[in-house]
């Protein structure tokens, strides 16, 4: 096997940005010309969101077998109707609004984390049930009131700095500031043990509750975070902002190339599968593809990527 | 009795199972005759439930040969052929379906019940051999059986194992089917068995309770390190010759291993605990600088003990101030490996707020400390990059041990540590253990293993869960500690 | 067990959250709304219910094996599309797409035994497929339903609404089916012990085609009734189906693991979780809180179980 080919069987998030780059090039020689680089900081742009809530799905995905945050896309809504209502379009209060959306993703990690724990019943159907009540409040909040951002957060989430926006910009800081968390400190070594094997890992000392309680309130901050930024690009909130990023939130985790068992993640490839995943778009697009045809793609390479991953770990 | 010929109804020719590095089963000879009731004893991890699990289809030989009623069985021996030929198994772990009645769980084993009014007769079925096996049972055919007591799901199971459709039974396996009845059930079921084999069926028993053994056997076969150490009839063995036979035949250099010195200078005393439901007096006591020992048969309650020390039941402040518990698992792959991670990530998971500077982990203090254990404890591996996976047991094991001893905490748990260990290791690990008690640190060691014990300044000898016997200094003999592991349950009298 | 002592167990009360829930909640309907204790008032409050109760049922085969689907939403949808489009101008076609469909499911659950997957992921990612051939199918909402389904599902009988009819029947048969029958004991004991199946001989594999199978059945069977009560399909119909249907098994008494499941508790929870958005707009609330209602309805029965297994576990 060549060196690339080793390297690429050691770090699977490779492949992500391997496919990111192929469907890249291959739009780009379609298309040919300078629209290849405006392509390329389209793809940026877009998949920021993908990226800030794929890590905090990721981190929820670590834990292992039946942990999934179902009420992502719901704090995405209410998040965003949440810190519109309080900035009002006026820069002055954009950190209050901000202040304001993290305290929604604290209380939604808390609650998902309280239903998990005092119901004892599985995560996947906690953050369900939350999400039908996250979701209903963001409707009776938002409805009929299409607030616009205000200007400096609309500028700072579209802005551009020769063709690279900034918000991307960011959101790469914030991706390798979330790779050290995970592979660094305390809390994403014990995140990691916790998903190979909790019963081991409690044995060894990891405090498994807080733990886990942290990273619910993790996954639901990034989700309100994003959900601010969101509404700043798009020009405010609405009801159904959140709606495709519960699946896609999943998606780049599995196509990045994180163990679906938990307990085997890395930050890069989320960022290599948003990537993808927009591009993979914008190539069909290009190509003159149906919509219909793209989903059908979309969902069977993530089919194919966990067929192929390999499931479950054998639990002996 | 049938007309067939007096030969064996089963016979095991030098069976052989190799899981990964460990021999489970290093040649076992044995022959069942039609309508005899086989006692199988011996020490857990000698071998028992593999070899039955080999019998019963579930588990295939590494080598050897077996035969049914002369019929030699090749390779690719099922559990469907078992069935066939009228074996049944009653597992340790119960194969019935929690969330299926006690009629459903029945017809899961009978194929041809089905069709019209297959209930009733699955129902019939399981009660008629329900009323017969242990009359009085108070089991209804449609109750659920995960909301059944343990006791009679295990009644519903041995029950089901002899009813009868369209295949005759040959011979039944019971593995530890006592083991969560009472007294008068456990009698019911003797009763039973005895009469069974009157008609001809075979039936093995696996059991720790001697008196079991010894009451409806007619052979009885003692297991030991994956052999078949002594095959009588059941007449020419006693209580006492049986746990002779059982027990460790070479006592390696008596000398006594435990360090005088320590029972002396005992430190501070840091636990104090008393088992739920203690009906005496007796609690269990660890001071600095002391190697405790847990005893007793397998599943006593030893694993619980140490489990809700390391939660901190009993702890004293001195113990607790002193940076608490670590644990040292037995069962490797479900208490103590995280499989996916090297070496030095293994061993540091223990320590990693001591390896932190600021916020971040240093991976170079880290591997500091896993380099010092693997020298220091001898893990043979490459570097301590290597995946844990890629270690052979017994070093998978002393990466388990550098984790807790690497770690800050000064008292340590140890659940029966060793099972599936080298002597070598072994050895290299009992002189750590003691080195390391004599600068102060407190061991609780659960083992299984007789001359482990010799390293304990105290032993306790649980049985059901609580205490049963304290044993300290030259009272730790392999006779006392048997005495105690098998005697009768106090509370009652 | 005595008569007496059953109504005091838990196995009891976990069986009766689902009918008191929906009793409850029934109860008020009607005393804020009297006349909804009409013909035509349940058939109006219950008619949504019935796709949604056999999305439940499709549902509930999944999670009986310890899986869960997470695109049933979709292939509603799909299903829906295909009804519109196809069954209607091209029946035989349509027919041999909604077969293809069901092996397909069948397939996934081959695919999901033999390599040990994850179902959640494999369905999701089935999820974007339905989705997909939905959107192909049917580009903009559209299409209309064949005359027969529409005759079917509006039918009238005389004395009792339809909808409580359909409802019946459903809960009736697929729990005969599950719970009465010899076939349903071994596809229950898969999501109980998969390991005491095998040791009895039986194919784990073969089990878990079927109910996949199954779940593609009812799910079809949902797809139709809805194009049939819409009339006409888009693309998006029934996704929100995905979380509804998780949660009328959850609601019903299903656990989520083990195999513990209730098709007549099935049924039941999807119409509870319909009638509490009805709730809402007797009592003047805004439709905005009818997901948040079913959201608190599922807590709430939720926190009742922890409560019901907590005495349980006190015994």
């Amino acid at each position: 096997m060549t060196p690339i080919g080793a390297f690429m069987r050691q770090h699977p998030w490779s492949w992500s940005f391997l496919a990111a780059f192929l469907t890249w090039a291959a739009t780009a020689a379609y298309i040919s010309g300078t629209g290849g680089l405006a392509l390329a900081s389209t793809a940026l742009s877009f998949s920021t969101f993908f990226v800030m809530v794929g890590i905090g799905q990721m981190f929820v995905i670590t834990l292992g077998p039946g942990n999934v945050d179902l009420s992502i896309p719901s704090t995405i809504t209410l998040s965003a109707v949440v810190s519109m209502m309080v900035m009002g379009g006026s820069d002055a209060m954009i950190l209050t609004g901000f202040l304001a959306a993290i305290a929604v993703g604290l209380l939604v990690g808390l609650f998902n984390y309280g239903l998990i724990r005092v119901l004892s019943i599985p995560p996947i159907i906690a953050t369900m049930s939350s999400s039908f009540l996250i979701q209903s409040s963001a409707i009776a909040l938002g409805r009929g009131v299409k607030i616009k951002p205000p200007e400096t957060l609309e500028w700072i989430s579209t802005a551009k700095v020769a063709g690279v926006p900034i918000l991307s910009l960011c959101v790469i800081a914030l991706a390798v500031v979330m790779a050290v968390v995970l592979n660094r400190t305390v809390y994403g070594r014990s995140v990691t043990a916790f998903g190979q094997n909790t019963r081991a890992a409690r044995l060894a000392g990891v405090p498994i509750e807080r733990i886990r309680y942290l990273t619910y309130s993790l996954s639901a901050v990034m989700a309100a975070v994003c959900g601010v930024f969101l509404a700043g690009f798009s020009g405010g909130s609405s009801l159904n902002m959140g709606e495709e990023y519960l699946l896609a939130s999943i998606a780049v985790v599995v196509i990045g190339g994180s163990s679906i068992a938990g307990g085997n993640s890395n930050v890069p490839g989320v960022f290599g599968a948003a990537l993808f995943l927009f591009l993979l778009v914008a190539m069909l697009n290009t190509f003159g593809a149906a919509a219909g045809l793209r989903l059908i793609l979309t969902g069977l390479i993530i089919v194919g990527v966990v067929t192929f991953a390999g499931g479950r770990r054998e639990s002996r | 009795m049938t007309t067939e010929t007096a030969g064996p109804l089963i016979s095991l020719d030098g069976i052989q199972k190799v899981f990964g590095a460990v021999q489970a089963l290093s040649g076992v000879d044995l022959k069942i005759h039609a309508g005899e009731c086989l006692g199988l004893v011996g020490h857990n991890g000698a071998g028992k439930s593999t070899l039955m699990n080999i019998l019963a289809g579930t588990l295939e030989a590494s080598d050897g040969n077996l035969a049914v009623a002369g019929d030699e069985l090749g390779k690719g021996y099922s559990v469907q052929d078992a069935g066939r030929l009228g074996i049944r198994c009653v597992f340790q772990e119960l194969s019935l379906c929690p969330n299926l009645s006690v009629a459903e769980n029945t017809r899961i084993i009978h194929p041809v019940l089905k069709g019209f009014g297959w209930q009733k007769r699955a129902g019939a079925l399981i009660m008629e051999q329900l009323d017969l096996v242990f009359p009085g049972h108070g089991i209804s055919p449609n109750d659920i059986v995960g909301d059944l007591t343990i006791s009679k799901r295990q009644m519903v199971e041995i029950a089901r194992a002899f009813t009868v459709t369209d295949t005759n039974i040959r011979l039944v396996i019971l593995d530890e089917p006592t083991s969560s009845l009472d007294a008068r059930v456990a009698d019911q079921l003797l009763d039973y068995v005895g009469r069974v084999t009157r008609q001809g069926i075979s039936v093995v028993l696996i059991s720790h309770l001697l008196g079991e053994i010894l009451q409806v056997s007619n052979k009885i076969s003692v297991m030991k390190d994956g052999r078949v150490v002594a095959f009588k009839d059941a007449a020419d063995f006693d209580r006492v010759s049986l746990v002779e036979a059982m027990g460790s035949t070479v006592v390696a250099g008596a000398a006594p291993r435990r360090d005088q010195n320590a029972t002396t200078s005992a430190g501070e005393e840091r636990i104090h605990m008393r088992p739920a439901g203690q009906p005496d007096d007796q609690s269990i006591r660890a001071r600095e600088g002391e190697v405790i020992g847990f005893a007793g048969l397998a599943g006593q309650g030893q694993t619980q003990a140490l489990l809700s020390i390391f939660e901190g039941h009993g702890v004293l402040p001195s113990g607790a101030q002193a940076s608490g518990c670590c644990f040292i698992a037995g069962d490797r792959q479900v208490d103590g490996v995280l499989p996916l991670w090297s070496i030095r990530k293994n061993i540091g998971v223990s320590s990693l707020k001591r390896l932190r500077s600021g916020v971040l982990i240093q991976n170079e203090r880290e591997q500091e400390l896993a380099d010092a254990w693997k020298e220091r404890i001898g893990i043979r591996a490459p570097d301590v990059e290597a995946p844990i996976l890629s270690l052979s047991g017994g070093n998978q094991q002393k990466v388990l041990f550098a984790r807790a001893l690497g770690s800050a905490a000064d008292i340590v748990l140890m659940d029966d540590p060793m099972r599936g260990v080298d002597v070598g290791t072994k050895n290299e690990v009992y002189a750590i253990i003691r080195q390391e008690a004599s600068q102060g640190r407190t061991f609780l060691w659960y083992t299984t293993e007789m001359e482990e014990l010799d390293y304990c300044d105290r032993v306790y000898v649980f049985r059901d869960g609580v205490v049963s016997e304290t044993l300290s200094g030259g009272d730790i003999t392999e006779e006392n500690l048997l005495q105690a592991s098998f005697k009768q349950v106090s509370g009652a009298a | 067990m005595t008569g007496l002592r059953f109504f005091a167990s838990p196995r009891f009360w976990r069986g009766a959250l689902p009918a008191l829930s929906l009793t409850f909640v029934l109860l008020g309907v009607f005393w804020l709304q009297p006349r909804a204790m009409s013909y035509f008032g349940l058939n109006l409050l219950f008619n949504l219910a019935i796709p949604i109760a056999l999305a439940t049922i499709a549902q509930m085969f999944v999670i009986a094996v310890n899986d869960l689907d997470l695109s049933i939403g979709s292939f509603v949808s799909l299903v829906a599309c295909i009804g519109a489009t196809w069954l209607q101008e091209t029946p035989l076609l349509g027919i041999a797409a909604l077969l293809g469909c069901i092996a397909v499911y069948a397939c996934l659950g081959a695919l999901i035994y033999i390599r040990q997957l994850p179902s959640i992921v494999v369905t999701l990612g089935m999820s974007f497929v339905w989705s997909g051939c939905a959107v192909l199918l049917l580009p903009t909402p559209g299409g209309s339903a064949p005359d027969w389904i529409r005759t079917l599902v509006t039918y009238k009988p005389p004395y009792v609404p339809m909808p409580l009819i359909a409802a019946a029947a459903l809960a009736l048969i697929v729990h005969f089916a599950l719970m009465r029958t010899s076939w349903g004991v071994l596809m229950r004991g898969v999501g109980g012990n998969e390991k005491a199946i095998t040791r009895a001989g039986w194919s784990v594999l073969k089990l878990k085609m079927t109910m996949y199978a199954l779940t593609a059945v009812f799910g079809i069977l949902a797809g139709l009734t809805l194009v049939g009560l819409a009339t006409s399909a888009d693309a998006n119909i029934a996704l929100r189906y995905t979380l509804l249907s998780i949660a009328g098994v959850i609601l019903g008494g299903g656990e989520f693991v083990g195999g513990r499941i209730s098709p007549i508790g099935a049924v039941l929870g999807a119409m509870t979780l319909t009638l509490t958005a009805s709730f809402l707009s007797f009592l003047r609330i805004s439709p905005d809180w009818q997901i948040g209602a079913q959201g608190a309805v599922l807590i709430i029965v939720l926190a009742l179980r922890a409560v019901v297994n907590r005495m349980e576990a006190r015994r």
